[in-house]
């Protein structure tokens, strides 16, 4: 295996591109998101989308914020060759809704936000919340690992260049 | 942000390698060795070590308090001066022309301008306390995963080197990589491919 911190920076592109997947499928194919989770009601872009594209040394970050924004700058951003770097999630499965931000360099987790869960009001309900709240946490941690993992196996295979990179690129321009 | 907050960031670790059994003695072991201590150096930037989930500012790792079902649950705590520039300026400046006067001279060394600078530090340390923080730690065991509850880079490198010198096993960080490398059984061939991709380009 590759020195970690060189793993990291040549790789990054990795978690750009499944982000990308993944709008792609929240899109155009919810039913293959299904296969991660099969209690998934659904699972939607949030309120934030963020999106980079670098030319040369330069830099141009696009930021879409907002519970009713629209994501034409997104797509149009993508047509220019931009990569997704972060994106808030907005997870129902079961009775359940969870919202957590993936950032696509790390793929690390922030501002995930659980069911509401009880009130700690005795010490012998706290072993009960602490346990309570790593369930409810590896819901998404289970479903973004199952998610990657499809996306890996893809990547990998032929399929990504044969079929995959043209059906996202017709998405991008079907948004003309 | 803490395990029980109503958001938080996460990351994500891969352990390699077990502890000596009996494990829960082990543990106990590695987290008192490395626990917390209140700052006995006064002028010492920074102080880090284990704390209990349950009284971070009492650490306590008696009767497997750290277990909550399979879970091993506990904090990182990390006390740290932030001494403000602005701070620092003010007294330096006052420093100097105390001295400037004292050998009735125009100018002062680089030298002399380095001892004043440290000896301001020093001084302002002793006076200025540390902030502590409490970053919260999951460990699954069986699964061989590690959650901090934090994302601060500072956060998790204190972490990656406190775990490792204290449970003496090593921390893999999991991004995209590293997450195909263990997460999404591969077999050799796919993760040979994995070491030969390079970005797709979707824009045409």
């Amino acid at each position: 295996m590759l020195d970690i911190s060189i793993a990291y920076n040549r790789y990054k592109f990795l978690g750009y591109e499944f982000l990308t997947w993944l709008w792609f499928l929240i899109q155009e194919d919810p039913g293959e998101i299904r296969k991660a989770d099969p209690e998934l009601l659904s699972l939607d872009i949030g309120n934030r989308i963020v999106l980079e594209n670098r030319i040369g040394d330069a830099s141009e970050v696009i930021t879409i914020k907002g519970d009713d924004a629209g994501f034409e700058e997104g797509i149009l951003a993508l047509k220019k060759g931009a990569v997704v770097t972060e994106m808030n999630l907005l997870y129902k499965s079961g009775d359940y809704e969870w919202r957590f931000t993936l950032k696509g360099d790390g793929l690390t987790m922030s501002s995930l936000k659980t069911p509401d869960t009880g009130k700690v009001e005795t010490k012998d309900d706290l072993e009960g919340a602490v346990l309570e709240k790593i369930y409810l946490r590896e819901k998404t941690v289970n479903l973004t690992d199952s998610l990657f993992g499809q996306f890996i196996r893809l990547r990998i295979s032929r399929e990504w260049d044969k079929i995959m990179v043209s059906s996202i690129r017709q998405w991008i321009h079907s948004n003309d | 942000m803490g395990l029980l907050s109503s958001s938080v960031a996460l990351m994500r670790y891969k352990v390699q390698g077990s502890l000596k059994e009996p494990m829960l003695d082990t543990v106990t072991d590695a987290l008192k060795q490395n626990a917390f201590t209140e700052i006995e150096d006064e002028a010492a930037e920074k102080t880090v070590g284990w704390t209990s989930f349950q009284s971070p500012f009492k650490p306590d790792f008696d009767g497997s308090s750290f277990m909550f079902g399979t879970y091993i649950v506990f904090s990182m705590r990390i006390d740290k001066k932030s001494i403000p520039s602005k701070l620092v300026k003010k007294n330096y400046t006052e420093e100097a022309a105390k001295k400037l006067a004292e050998t009735q001279r125009e100018y002062l060394s680089r030298n002399e301008k380095l001892a004043i600078r440290e000896q301001v530090l020093n001084v302002l340390s002793l006076r200025i306390p540390a902030i502590p923080s409490i970053y919260d730690a999951m460990w699954n065991y069986e699964a061989g995963m590690v959650w901090l509850f934090s994302t601060q880079k500072a956060a998790n490198e204190e972490f990656e080197s406190l775990f490792s010198k204290s449970f003496k096993i090593a921390l893999i960080r999991l991004f995209p990589y590293t997450m195909a490398q263990f997460g999404c059984d591969l077999s050799e061939s796919q993760r040979d491919a994995l070491n030969h991709l390079s970005p797709t380009r979707f824009a045409e």
